[in-house]
């Protein structure tokens, strides 16, 4: 009896798999004869700044979602090791948050920007402090500047909130403000919204958060006279921020779906995913 | 008879692989920490892991270094032990010798729900109330300290040291206690000289299991310690052994000498916490040939 029903239920899933595999001939043939994008096969491997993995992650999720049969991967190694991938090619993509240095460019690397990153100065609701030169806010990091009348507000010590080692975007703020592993941190927050509680629970306090995050509790200061605002951004005014890019070598041809990836990562459609994933979209 | 049999033997099978799952699992979690542990020990050389003063995981020169998480972790749960064991024991015996019936009732329960209380919202109320409130009290630049952590921690070990505690007096034999009594002592006379040191296993025992709790709490200092690697100091911002995996987990890439580093952090806390276990089982079975 037992035998009989495993018999039954075995030729069901043969059948099955039988049907499904014929069901997807047809499509198969269709990418071979190169027809629309949602029809694109094959693997695009990515891999660089953990700082854009939060974008690329939503980019590469709605891709593969109108392209199913593309797999999209992603391994955040830093920057420095997106652009080597690129140059060596053992990534189809290299995604790198800071623009290429001229040496790198020199290697017969591209860097197409596909989103910007700004990152907003905060401090607290009373703090009277609304305005920071790049090279004040490089002193309050670095613990040159200790006490915040120094810089015209009350006198009260500075206390510097921050991210953890490793995340994109300490990475984005001591790279841009120049204090690479010299900040004199007071708190390791483990995310921005973490930092953002912080600084509103102390009047002392200052951090930095992506440009998305910010909300009413704290208060973003201007740095040399300009807002963080999306717009500032876009037109390069707002100093603390960087792009994201994807990079290229100018000489080699693209496998398909990578050209696709990158084509719909410049792309409008892009904009509202790069915009919900913390990121300034291009326009 | 026969199927009787069979399903004796099928059961205690099952009784017996049962038993072996959790062995399984300590031995799997032991070898993995071990290997995933000893490579960056190994790279970074003992002395300079175990006693380097200095963390910069991700520095271009990057410096290994875990004394100060070492120490804050000690320093850190000897304070949580200092302030939560008079307080927990004191307790025990309360509840266990002095409290009316009626009284009782209530404390118990109340102890018991501070056990279940979930860790991240010990943090959460630590990070809204203490922070802020120890930062006003001793007029600090901010409230994210060693001492801040401390307190949050006495208060996490107390239902672990009251109630093993307070089984252990309750378990002291009622003749001890009438014979003290018959001598002419006072009741807490009693209850210090007699019940107490009669139970003093067990109590050791739920002091030792606060340890355990208080070395191998992550999520409730990390949101009130500050999290940044100085050597420990009561009014410093401190990283704790725990904190110092959970707040760089997320990032270390795959196969990086940092992530290797916070699983050596791993296996030296693993190792603190099977020290203290194999503590706890000492005073177990002291306790248990007392009887």
């Amino acid at each position: 009896m037992k035998i009989k029903r495993a018999l039954t239920f075995l030729t069901a899933c043969t059948l099955a798999t039988t049907l499904v595999a014929c069901g997807s001939t047809p499509d198969a043939n269709t990418t071979d004869a190169g027809a629309d994008a949602s029809s694109l096969s094959g693997s695009v491997s990515l891999g660089g700044s953990t700082s854009v993995e939060k974008v690329i992650g939503a980019l590469s999720e709605s891709f593969m979602e109108a392209n199913p049969s593309v797999d999209v991967s992603y391994s955040p190694t830093g920057s420095g090791a997106g652009i080597t991938g690129a140059a060596e090619g053992t990534l189809d993509l290299g995604l790198s948050s800071r623009a290429l240095k001229d040496e790198e460019t020199a290697k017969g690397l591209t860097a197409t920007t596909f989103a910007l990153d700004g990152i907003a100065i905060v401090v607290n609701l009373e703090n009277p402090v609304a305005d920071l030169s790049l090279e004040q806010i490089k002193g309050l990091a670095d613990g040159t500047i200790t006490n915040w009348k120094e810089v015209g507000g009350n006198d009260a010590p500075v206390v510097l909130i921050g991210r953890e080692a490793g995340s994109g975007t300490r990475d984005g703020f001591e790279s841009i403000v120049d204090v690479k592993d010299q900040c004199k941190y007071e708190q390791e927050l483990t995310s921005t919204g973490a930092v953002i509680a912080g600084v509103a629970a102390n009047p002392n306090a200052f951090g930095y958060a992506s440009l998305a995050s910010v909300d009413e509790t704290i208060k973003a200061v201007t740095v040399d006279g300009v807002a963080a605002t999306e717009e500032t951004v876009q037109d390069g005014s707002y100093q603390i921020q960087r792009p994201f890019v994807l990079v290229t070598k100018k000489d080699a041809q693209l496998s398909a779906p990578a050209q696709a990836f990158l084509d719909y990562a410049v792309s409008d459609a892009a904009d509202d995913l790069i915009a919900q994933a913390g990121a300034v979209p291009m326009k | 008879m026969k199927t009787k049999n069979i399903i004796e033997r099928l059961m205690s099978r099952v009784f017996f692989f049962c038993g072996m799952v959790s062995i399984a699992a300590v031995l799997l979690i032991t070898v993995y920490m071990i290997i995933a542990g000893l490579p960056a020990i190994v790279e970074v050389g003992p002395i300079d892991f175990l006693f380097g003063t200095v963390w910069k995981s991700t520095a271009a020169e990057p410096q290994f270094g875990i004394l100060p998480f070492i120490l804050t972790s000690i320093w850190g749960t000897l304070g949580a032990v200092l302030i939560g064991v008079p307080i927990g024991v004191c307790t025990a015996i309360f509840l266990s010798k002095l409290a009316p019936p009626k009284l009782a009732a209530v404390v118990h329960p109340a102890v018991e729900l501070l056990a279940g209380i979930p860790s991240v919202v010990y943090g959460l109320i630590g990070m809204m109330v203490l922070v802020p409130g120890v930062m006003d009290l001793f007029h600090l630049k901010s409230g994210s300290t060693l001492f801040t952590a401390i307190l949050v921690l006495a208060i996490m070990i107390l239902p672990g040291i009251i109630s093993v505690s307070e089984t252990a007096l309750r378990a002291v034999p009622r003749e001890y206690e009438e014979a003290s009594l018959g001598l002419g002592a006072t009741w807490i006379e009693t209850v210090c000289k007699v019940s107490v040191p009669a139970a003093r296993s067990g109590i050791t025992a739920g002091i030792v299991l606060g340890v355990g709790r208080a070395i191998g709490e992550a999520m409730a200092i990390m949101m009130v310690a500050g999290n940044v690697p100085n050597m420990p100091g009561l009014f410093k911002s401190v990283r704790f052994l725990t904190t110092a995996v959970a707040s760089e987990m997320s990032y270390a890439a795959d196969g990086s000498l940092q992530k290797q580093a916070l699983f050596s952090i791993g296996l030296i806390l693993f190792l603190f916490i099977l020290s203290i276990n194999l503590l706890l089982n000492h005073f177990l079975k002291k306790g248990d040939t007392t009887k």
